[in-house]
């Protein structure tokens, strides 16, 4: 038996699209302070997976918990009934997710960015907001960008403010989808050592990503997926090196 | 030698002989009559129809848009019926004349002061008691308001359909709710798109806003017509009001031009100047008359 609950929890998670079946039972544990790479071909259903875990997408069966709890539902008998809408989004706020795109808020500065969210769902003083998005730009070094708008930033710069704005709302667990994918190479590491900074500080991790040595380096696990289900798990150094299915070794053998 | 470019020789000789036949006529022919546009450009008539015509322009426009913001967001309701509901009130008011629906609203509110009060129906009524010009002016008001809300519900809708959905979905990750999300992340974005063609409803509703005339308020049109009714002066008198029509469409365009700009920040390029005025405001080096974003 383990020492420590899961972090997150997925047990036999499916996902369909109409007649597209994108998740086929994903079962998958990441402990706290553990750091999760997910790996797998375009359309294996890994967006899909994180979206899920923070109720984005709704599950057509199986159950996720985060720290102990089901994200979107809630459980009687043994049907799933869905959350009314404050109780989803108290459970969405102690997830953060960093999307491939950003997603920044284009009309607010790149404080405004980081502080709107307490403000507006946790009721938090606005002094005591900014004062906490000052401390995590300069966290990912950009506290002199503060008043810049999203445009006005590089895309490196860019996802590291959406980080921060992750951030703020203090999350138990980070998702992160494809971060550095949109990014021009010279602009990968910036965003990957704010990562490996936040990996370092013990925060929960679920990256997706096509970054090898980021999850050779940061990463407690690895976790390949193709077709929907998870293929190969275990250490990401002896599943790099020796992956033990054919499938893994394909994918590897086009990313590295 | 040659013309170098003959055609555009003539549409100019053409169109500078146009422009002075029309001066020509415009300053000697009688029927302008630009003594009698100057007596009553200014008179008391007349600038009570022009703040009517100002008030029915606001608050016809202060309904359409509240209640059509509150249609653009019933109809993206997941709710069937809600949605339903919006598209109907849509298809019925942008479905039917504006004049025929403040003419139905006057007749409907004319039925109030007939019960109460016993004043009876027809043309009466324009010199009436304070209740049937209010009811008339209800009549106008919500006559332009009801149809314009259709017509704005459309422009909103527009305006959140072109916000990323991916602005949805990361403030969904920060735990923000649905109405926290359309007010603090999705309206302001869709303001770009949305405040445009505001302005041009605005400046559109200050000249429909003549049609009241048909419920017998007297805005500015309406002031205009009974003033020539009797004295005959026709055309002078349609001439102020256009002139009064056309100050006021004028100053509206400038101010767009600079809500647009507001609404433009936090976007690289900045809004280009679309019309007359505004390249005017431009050449004239106003300063702020256009901002430039510099990334510091
Ligand atoms: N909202 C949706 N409606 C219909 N199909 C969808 C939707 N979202 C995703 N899909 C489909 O589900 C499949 C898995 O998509 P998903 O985005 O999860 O893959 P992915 O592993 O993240 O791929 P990539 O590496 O390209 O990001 C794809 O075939 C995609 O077309
Ligand atoms: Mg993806």
């Amino acid at each position: 038996m383990r020492a420590t609950a899961p972090m997150l929890l997925a047990q036999g998670v499916h996902k369909r699209f109409g007649a597209l079946e994108v998740l086929r039972g994903i079962d998958l544990e990441v402990a706290p302070r553990e750091v999760m790479c997910l790996l797998g071909p375009s359309g294996s259903g890994k967006s899909t997976f994180l979206r899920c875990v923070n109720h984005l997408e709704q599950v057509d069966s199986g159950r996720l918990y985060v720290d102990g709890v089901l994200v979107g539902y809630e459980e009687r008998g043994d049907r799933l009934h869905e959350l009314h809408e404050r109780e989803v989004c108290r459970r969405r706020a102690e997830i953060g997710m960093v999307f491939q795109r950003f997603n920044l808020f284009p009309h607010m500065t790149a404080l405004e960015n980081v502080a709107a969210a307490p403000v507006l769902v946790k009721k938090e003083p606005r002094a005591v907001a900014v004062e906490r998005a000052a401390r995590l730009l300069d966290r990912v070094g950009l506290l002199a960008r503060s008043d810049a708008y999203p445009s006005q930033l590089s895309g490196g710069q860019q996802q590291r403010v959406a980080i921060a704005r992750a951030l703020a709302m203090q999350p138990k667990l980070m998702l992160f989808d494809e971060p550095t994918s949109a990014l021009d190479p010279e602009l990968v590491g910036e965003v990957l050592d704010a990562m490996r900074g936040l990996a370092e500080d013990g925060m929960t991790m679920v990256v997706v990503t096509h970054e090898i040595g980021f999850a050779r380096e940061v990463g407690d696990a690895l976790v390949f997926m193709d077709g929907g289900r998870v293929v190969e798990s275990g250490v990401p150094r002896d599943v790099i090196a020796h992956p033990s299915q054919e499938r893994t070794r394909a994918f590897l053998s086009k990313v590295l | 030698m040659p013309l170098r470019h003959p055609w555009r020789w003539v549409a100019t000789v053409v169109v500078l002989v146009l422009a002075a036949m029309l001066v020509h006529s415009l300053v000697t022919d009688a029927t302008y009559g630009w003594g009698v546009v100057g007596q009553y450009m200014l008179s008391g008539p007349i600038l009570r129809g022009l703040l009517l015509t100002l008030e029915l322009t606001g608050a016809a426009m202060a309904i359409g848009i509240a209640l059509g913001v509150t249609l653009a967001i019933l109809r993206l309701s997941p709710n069937p019926l809600l949605s339903g509901a919006s598209w109907l009130y849509i298809w019925f008011f942008r479905g039917t004349p504006v004049l025929v629906q403040i003419v139905f609203w006057y007749n409907i509110s004319a039925l109030y002061p007939h019960v109460g009060i016993g004043i009876p129906f027809g043309p009466v009524l324009v010199h009436g008691s304070a209740n049937s010009i209010v009811s008339s002016l209800v009549a106008a008001i919500l006559g332009l308001g009801l149809n314009e809300a259709a017509y704005y519900a459309e422009i909103v809708r527009a305006g959140i359909l072109s916000v990323d959905t991916g602005q949805t979905e990361a403030a969904q990750s920060l735990g923000m709710p649905r109405v926290v999300i359309m007010r603090k992340v999705v309206l302001p974005q869709a303001m770009r798109v949305i405040v445009p063609p505001t302005g041009n409803e605005t400046i559109s509703m200050l000249k429909t806003s003549s049609l009241a005339s048909a419920a017998a308020v007297a805005e500015l049109f309406y002031s205009a017509q009974l003033i020539y009714a009797r004295n005959y002066e026709t055309i002078p008198l349609l001439v102020v009001a256009s002139l009064w029509y056309l100050a006021l469409t004028t100053l509206l365009t400038i101010g767009q031009h600079y809500i647009e700009r507001y609404y433009a920040r936090g976007s690289v390029p900045s809004v280009p100047p679309r019309t007359f005025p505004e390249l005017l405001l431009r050449s004239l080096g106003r300063p702020g008359a256009r901002r430039r974003e510099v990334p510091s």
